[in-house]
């Protein structure tokens, strides 16, 4: 049963051959198997979880309409509030918080009737990609448990594929929901900017940060997505239009005269062999479905990464200022004999990771009154050109593609001491926060050397969201006809202690 | 030896700089729908936004964009067509995101000016204050620390933080560089924020109250040689919470910087805070090393972008401005400076005009408002506004006019308004408070007076006319004091052989 796809699950459901109650004790009983070894949540809301399924078996059996996900279950990246529950952001420094409020996301989740499962692990502050700066320990790699999963989002990719959750909420602030899907065989999307509310996401880069839907297939990240998207009027940059057609379009399964554009200057230099190469199968793939192929060169993706590293830090070291112990949260050195100002300072000295530390610095000297211009200033000049590229390159086609991540999954630990190697993880995710724009990763084979799964990236224009589950669910249904099972299946069974 | 102010600003030429911020009196916050009414008890009026905590976001209150918008035009700024929020980063306690959203380089308003006038031994002078920006930002908490001699943070045994405060709007009103006042820096810095609250208060945009820190001042003052071309170091004085403190402030600041200027020659900039007792000021923060503030734009709001049709609708909307209104409405009305600026102060120009509108004689709208009504809201500590309407004091002088009440009975009619008996007419029925205006009871009740002491009526006749008062006073007391004391004054006399 927890093999099976959201959807599956949801017609289970619906035709009540599997309560959710039980649905969910599965889920559990597979988080209590594997998670010592995957450790992929943070918090499991065992109680919370099984009393709400009990709650929707009711009304279903009194015959209650129900929303299309009612009862199935999900993993929650532990980034967003949900009331009552220990929210960390993986970092000491809100270690037993428990927040007053739902976040939007959350509310529309128990608007739709899913079940969160519990909250899952991720790099401190969404701030990495590999899910090793988590305060509580890595997230191991279900398809190697010596790699890592991606990152920030590792904990929610990797609930998904050791089958602890068919569903799971991540966040994307420069490809933390595609790069962790691309390493562990999952779908993630990243919506337009202001298709999902960040009310109740707590910030990292305010301009960039989006949540978006992670799943095991397109149809379900997209069923989703349309549950978690649409404006939020407490969220000022919540975009007030409908919600793309994304269901539909992950149905549609027709690419017939669509132009696909290969981005030049992320699909080549310094990319895995093996990750190519599944990349342009993939291509191939398409082609035969009636796509038409065309390259396309953004050459300011050349500055996207050095940019990022000023804006999304400036903005962090901002964000993350009110973490002073003050109201909530870790309190360290008050002896009272301390002042409030060496509180604040020996709190946030212990309560940071060296990751984020190394951000608050980068970011309060960049913005920095006579370094402003030359790098917030800069980097936000590179971001306009940036959104001209995207212009320009959609002018040619209707989506963009690339690999969604140069690599596949690595080792824990290989890159934990060169910071500069861990951000060119992103190189190819990062373009598309800097413009606003929507992402979808989603896996298309084993690269050779490793056999570990790569990622196909698809871009699309803001708020046509709907193209990338167009080309993403056709893509999916080719791959599956040419393997005969899903990716997933070609990962080692885990089999706990 | 130490100069007096007089030789302070025969030496140097002071320049002033004014900062004025000020709560709008929106019902709520900036950035959240939390409530702003004040004396709440403490941290009942938060949320997520205004805590923040983490993960809430702001989202910007339409009503304290126009409020801020009026004050641009009422200044007359020019209202920006693009203008954004910015983060003022730095850390305090009772900040709760650790960084203020503000404006920084992209205001909502630049560029206008204020007049003001001032009555010198020159006779008036008229003084334009530049206005470089009206911006709008959030309040902060309130901290309060207790234990420690001073009150003050430093030697405290510990500090209480109340959240109610935080986010509530406020304006800043930033003046451009005032020179060329002279000696009369202080008076101009007194009228221009006089001015500037008459301003606020006409729009109805704030409460105003500078004792309750709804409007509040920073001075700063800086002093150059006389006919020297580069201005001097300034200090920044900050909460000076009186319109008599501000000019004390500046003529307290020209004294210090003139004899530190004397003597060792070098002003420290720095922020000073003013002492209410002695209207001198003492040091606070150094701005030597000036505070990196790492202003960026705020990305958790759009940019404010106000149409030219939304600008042009707020723009009807800004009353005539106060001190005009005040000139015509005195003269029109005959009225002395004293009595008007008295009127001003006790608030209650708008609600004379209004009694004057409902056809109601000035002075005696005014001697109303001024003297009974006021007398009672003092007692009772309440606003007159709050007591009687308009129309009720235009209904009972119009009693009085025809005839029907004397003053002494109006006054009664109006404390019975006030009690709630109900309007001019329904207080007057239930408590039968007519005029006795009928001849031929008042005569029935003279010759029952007279009957009741016959030697006092004696010595009327005898010509002793001022004996008649012990009659009429009986005559009152007989009527209930219904009775026009005068018409029974000469109704007696004449029953006694006068006149």
């Amino acid at each position: 049963m927890i093999r099976k796809s959201a959807l599956e699950q949801s017609q289970l459901l619906a035709s009540k051959e599997i309560s959710s109650a039980d649905l969910v004790k599965e889920h559990l009983e597979q988080i209590e198997k594997v998670d010592g070894d995957v450790h992929a949540f943070l918090h499991v809301d065992r109680e919370g979880s099984l009393k709400a399924a009990e709650a929707i078996d009711k009304k279903r059996a009194q015959g209650e309409k129900l929303p299309p996900l009612a009862g199935v279950p999900l993993a929650l990246k532990d980034v967003l509030t949900q009331k009552g529950i220990p929210t960390t952001c993986g970092s000491k420094m809100l270690e037993g918080w428990r927040p007053p409020y739902d976040s939007t996301v959350v509310e529309k989740l128990h608007a739709a009737r899913i079940i969160i499962l519990g909250k899952t692990n991720m790099d401190e502050f969404a701030m990495g990609s590999s899910t090793e700066n988590s305060a509580y320990g890595p997230t191991h790699n279900p398809w190697d448990l010596t790699r890592i999963p991606g990152g920030s989002g590792g904990g929610s990719a990797a609930a998904l594929a050791a089958f602890e959750a068919p569903l799971a909420i991540g966040t994307d602030t420069g490809g933390s929901i595609r790069q962790p899907a691309a390493v562990t065989g999952t779908v993630g999307v990243k919506p337009t900017y202001g298709g999902v509310s960040r009310y109740g996401l707590v910030a990292f880069s305010s301009s960039l940060d989006q949540a978006g839907p992670c799943a095991r297939t397109v149809l379900d990240a997209a069923l989703l997505h349309e549950a978690i998207a649409g404006h939020d009027e407490r969220d000022s940059t919540s975009i007030n239009a409908p919600i793309p057609p994304v269901v539909a379009a992950a149905r549609s399964m027709d690419v017939k005269g669509m132009k696909i554009g290969i981005v030049k200057e992320i699909s080549g230099a310094g990319f895995q062999p093996g990750v190519l190469n599944r990349f342009r199968e993939s291509l191939d793939l398409l082609v035969q479905a009636g796509a038409e192929i065309v390259e396309v060169s953004c050459p300011n993706f050349d500055y996207a990464l050095a940019a990022y590293y000023l804006i999304a830090p400036s903005e962090c070291s901002s964000n993350l200022a009110r973490f002073d112990s003050m109201r909530y949260g870790l309190r360290v050195g008050d002896d009272s004999g301390a002042s409030a100002e060496e509180v604040m300072r020996a709190t946030r000295e212990a309560g940071f990771g060296p990751e984020v530390k190394r951000r608050i610095i980068l970011g309060t000297y960049a913005l920095s009154s006579g370094y402003y211009d030359a790098y917030y200033g800069s980097a936000q000049k590179v971001r306009t050109l940036i959104k001209r590229d995207f212009e320009a390159a959609f002018s040619k086609a209707d989506v963009l593609v690339s690999p969604t991540a140069p690599t596949t999954a690595f080792k824990i630990g290989e890159k934990a001491n060169d910071p500069v190697a861990m951000y060119l993880n992103d190189i190819a995710t990062i373009p598309v926060n800097m413009a606003g724009v929507s992402g979808m990763s989603l896996p298309c084979g084993l690269a050779d050397e490793d056999s570990l799964p790569a990622g196909f990236q698809i871009m699309a224009p803001a708020m046509k969201d709907d193209l990338l589950y167009r080309v993403g669910g056709l893509l999916e249904a080719s791959l599956l006809a040419k393997w005969g099972k899903p990716i997933l299946d070609f990962a080692p069974q885990l089999g706990g202690k | 030896m130490t100069l007096t102010y007089t030789q302070a600003v025969e030496k140097f030429e002071p320049t002033l700089g004014l900062e004025v911020h000020v709560e709008l009196n929106t019902q709520s916050k900036m950035f959240c729908g939390c409530s702003t009414e004040f004396g709440a008890e403490p941290n009942t009026q938060t949320c997520p936004v205004c805590l923040g905590l983490p993960g809430a976001l702001p989202v910007v209150n339409r009503t304290a964009v126009e409020s801020t918008i009026l004050i641009g035009l009422a200044m007359n700024c020019s209202i920006a067509p693009f203008s954004r929020f910015a983060r003022k980063n730095y850390f305090y306690p009772d900040m709760p995101k650790n960084f203020q959203t503000s404006q920084y380089d992209e205001p909502i308003c630049v560029n206008g000016y204020v007049d003001v006038t001032i009555d010198t031994d020159e006779g008036e002078k008229k003084f334009r204050v530049e206005i470089e920006r009206v911006h709008m930002e959030e309040d902060t908490g309130k901290s309060l620390h207790v234990g420690g001699a001073t009150g003050r943070i430093h030697g405290a045994e510990y500090s209480l933080l109340d959240y109610n405060r935080a986010g509530i709007p406020l304006v800043e009103i930033v003046t451009k560089i005032v020179g060329g006042t002279g000696k009369y820096a202080p008076q101009v810095a007194r009228a221009y924020v006089t001015e500037l609250r008459d301003i606020l208060r006409s729009l109805g945009v704030s409460d105003v109250k500078m004792e309750q820190g709804s409007l509040r001042c920073d001075a700063n003052v800086s002093l150059a040689p006389k006919g020297s071309s580069t201005l001097g170091t300034r200090s920044e004085t900050k909460n000076v919470n009186s319109l008599r403190s501000v000019e004390r402030a500046v003529h307290g600041e020209i004294i210090r910087q003139a004899n530190i200027l004397e003597t060792e020659g070098r002003v420290i900039q720095e922020t000073r805070h003013f002492l209410e007792e002695s209207g001198e000021t003492r040091p606070g923060r150094s701005k030597e090393t000036a505070e990196d503030y790492r202003y960026f734009p705020e990305p958790d709001l759009l940019p404010v972008a106000p149409s030219a049709e939304w600008i042009e609708s707020l723009r009807k909307r800004v009353p005539e401005k106060p001190s005009l209104r005040r000139k015509r409405l005195q003269e029109a009305w005959g009225v002395p400076d004293k009595e008007m600026q008295a009127m001003v102060n006790a608030e209650l120009l708008d609600t004379v005009e209004e009694t004057v509108t409902l056809g109601i004689d000035p002075t005696r709208a005014r001697t109303w408002w001024m003297g009974e009504i006021s007398r009672i809201a003092n007692e009772k500590d309440v606003a007159a506004t709050s007591l009687i309407t308009p129309r009720d004091v235009a209904d009972v002088v119009e009693l009085i006019t025809s005839g029907e009440l004397t003053d002494k009975l109006a006054r009664q009619v109006v404390e019975g308004i006030i009690n709630g008996e109900g309007n001019a007419r329904e207080v007057v029925s239930r408590r039968g408070l007519k005029v006795v205006s009928d001849d031929s009871a008042l005569m029935k009740a003279i010759e029952d007076a007279i009957a009741a002491a016959p030697d006092t009526a004696e010595r009327v006749r005898g010509g002793n006319i001022p004996a008649a008062g012990a009659l009429i006073g009986a005559v009152m007391k007989a009527t209930g004091g219904q009775a026009d004391a005068a018409r029974v004054r000469e109704l007696l006399l004449k029953h006694l052989g006068h006149l």
